[in-house]
């Protein structure tokens, strides 16, 4: 494929030997399914890495990685290949039947702890998390004692995550203005997240393809939009997984492409007001 | 779902912008009025009756600007239900919080993408 954009660049197009080896190597550092077919993207998102190295061409980055175990290579590696794009509220169906039905459900069900805990796994920059908490303060909630952890396997994001700074673009995405006014605070052209909704989340480096034991147990866990990126024996891995970190009959939400079904046949599909739910059962 | 298409109304000074606007929300099915000023958009919604639900106002305007707009639009209880979008290149939090006290229904900072518009919407029920 010779787009004008490949071309500007100057770069050489991947060999076919090292793209799969590249499939491989991502596979094996991250569990992302890389398809056939995806050089184009491979190409946008690693260029600026093989210049940022000093290197010629991405074949040159591909031997630099047959050849070392340097961790910070390989992590911005795996950075720049994943998706990490995310919003606040995203798909506002989910956070809607949190509030309105699981939520409620949950007040009664810990009301003698008056705790609740939340599991946003695959974080990213940290908007699905802070959702979640600005939610939580929205409804009243902020005399209960609120855990929200949130993971990623991307240093890079999670350090956006805890900084909980924003661009302009990325708090009109989703984002509800009265949220904005009420729980952001402008820092320049940024803004920047409350110390009060700040603290009722945490953010800690995780492959949820690891063994997920000493996390949790939590009532609640957004696991959305990262899934679709595996293979299948690495879904049932992740939702086994994650399942062992849910209290009885806690719920997860997936990413509107994803299912637990013909993956993980325990959890009970729950459809809650236009969204869809899995729970543990007991 | 309504047979007819849902309507709404798009209300900049500059032409390309109402443009812009107008083409995105025409992409999420709606028919599409357009005004220059707080005070033609006024007139536009005057005349067409209560067919329009949808507003989406700029705040620098000559003549009547988008705050005062949405003031007169909020004195008339026949608009009551018309939900009104400010988007703008006003980004401090005490504007924000002005228009929302004003009665907007939401606010958007220019510059934008299409997705902004959408994702917006749908926080509002106006979208799929
Ligand atoms: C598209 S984002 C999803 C963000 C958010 N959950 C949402 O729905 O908007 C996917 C995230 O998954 C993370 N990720 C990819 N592979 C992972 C793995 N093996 N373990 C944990 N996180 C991973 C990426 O770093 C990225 O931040």
């Amino acid at each position: 494929m010779t787009t004008e954009a490949t071309a500007g660049r100057g770069l050489r197009e991947i060999s076919n030997e090292n793209y799969v080896f590249l499939q491989k190597w991502v596979h094996q550092a991250s569990g992302i399914v890389l398809d056939d077919g995806k050089k184009y993207l491979v190409d946008a998102r690693l260029s600026p890495i093989v210049r940022e190295e000093g290197l010629d061409s991405l074949d040159d980055l591909c031997n630099l990685l047959r050849a070392t175990r340097g961790a910070a290579l390989e992590g911005k590696v795996v950075d720049a290949i994943t998706t990490n794009e995310t919003l606040f509220f995203r798909d506002v169906a989910p956070f809607d039947a949190l509030r309105s039905v699981v939520l409620p459900e949950l007040l009664e069900r810990n009301a003698a702890t008056r705790t609740l805990r939340f599991w946003s796994a695959a974080a990213s920059s940290g908007q699905e998390a802070y959702s979640i908490a600005m939610m939580l303060l929205d409804m009243g909630l902020s005399s209960w004692k609120i855990e929200i952890c949130g993971t990623d396997i991307s240093e890079q994001v999670l350090e956006r995550a805890r900084a909980g700074r924003y661009l302009q673009i990325e708090v009109n995405r989703g984002l509800p203005a009265k949220f904005l006014v009420r729980y952001f605070d402008r820092a320049g052209l940024d803004w920047q997240i409350k110390p009060e909704v700040r603290r009722l989340v945490r953010f800690e480096k995780r492959d949820l393809r690891d063994d997920l034991r000493g996390l949790g147990p939590y009532d609640v866990v957004f696991c959305r939009n990262v899934l679709i990126y595996f293979d299948i024996e690495t879904k049932k891995k992740i939702l086994a997984g994650i399942r062992g970190c849910m209290s009885p009959n806690a719920y997860l939400s997936l990413g509107a492409a994803e299912t637990t079904f013909g993956l993980d046949e325990r959890f009970l599909r729950r459809p809650l007001n236009g969204a869809v739910f899995y729970q543990r059962g007991e | 779902m309504q047979s007819s298409p849902m309507r709404a109304l798009v209300v900049d000074d500059s032409r390309s912008m109402r443009m812009i606007l107008a083409h995105i929300l025409g992409q999420l099915g709606y028919q599409v009025d357009q005004a220059g000023n707080g005070r033609q958009a006024l007139e536009v919604l005057d005349r067409e009756r209560n067919e329009i639900s949808l507003v989406l106002v700029d705040w620098n305007m000559p003549e009547m600007n988008g705050l005062d707009f949405l003031r007169a639009l909020r004195a008339n209880p026949r608009y009551a239900q018309v939900t009104v979008v400010m988007v703008t290149t006003e980004t401090q939090a005490s504007q924000m919080i002005a228009a929302l006290e004003a009665g907007a229904n939401e606010y958007i900072m220019k510059p934008f993408t299409p997705e902004v518009i959408s994702e917006k919407l749908r926080l509002l029920g106006l979208a799929a």
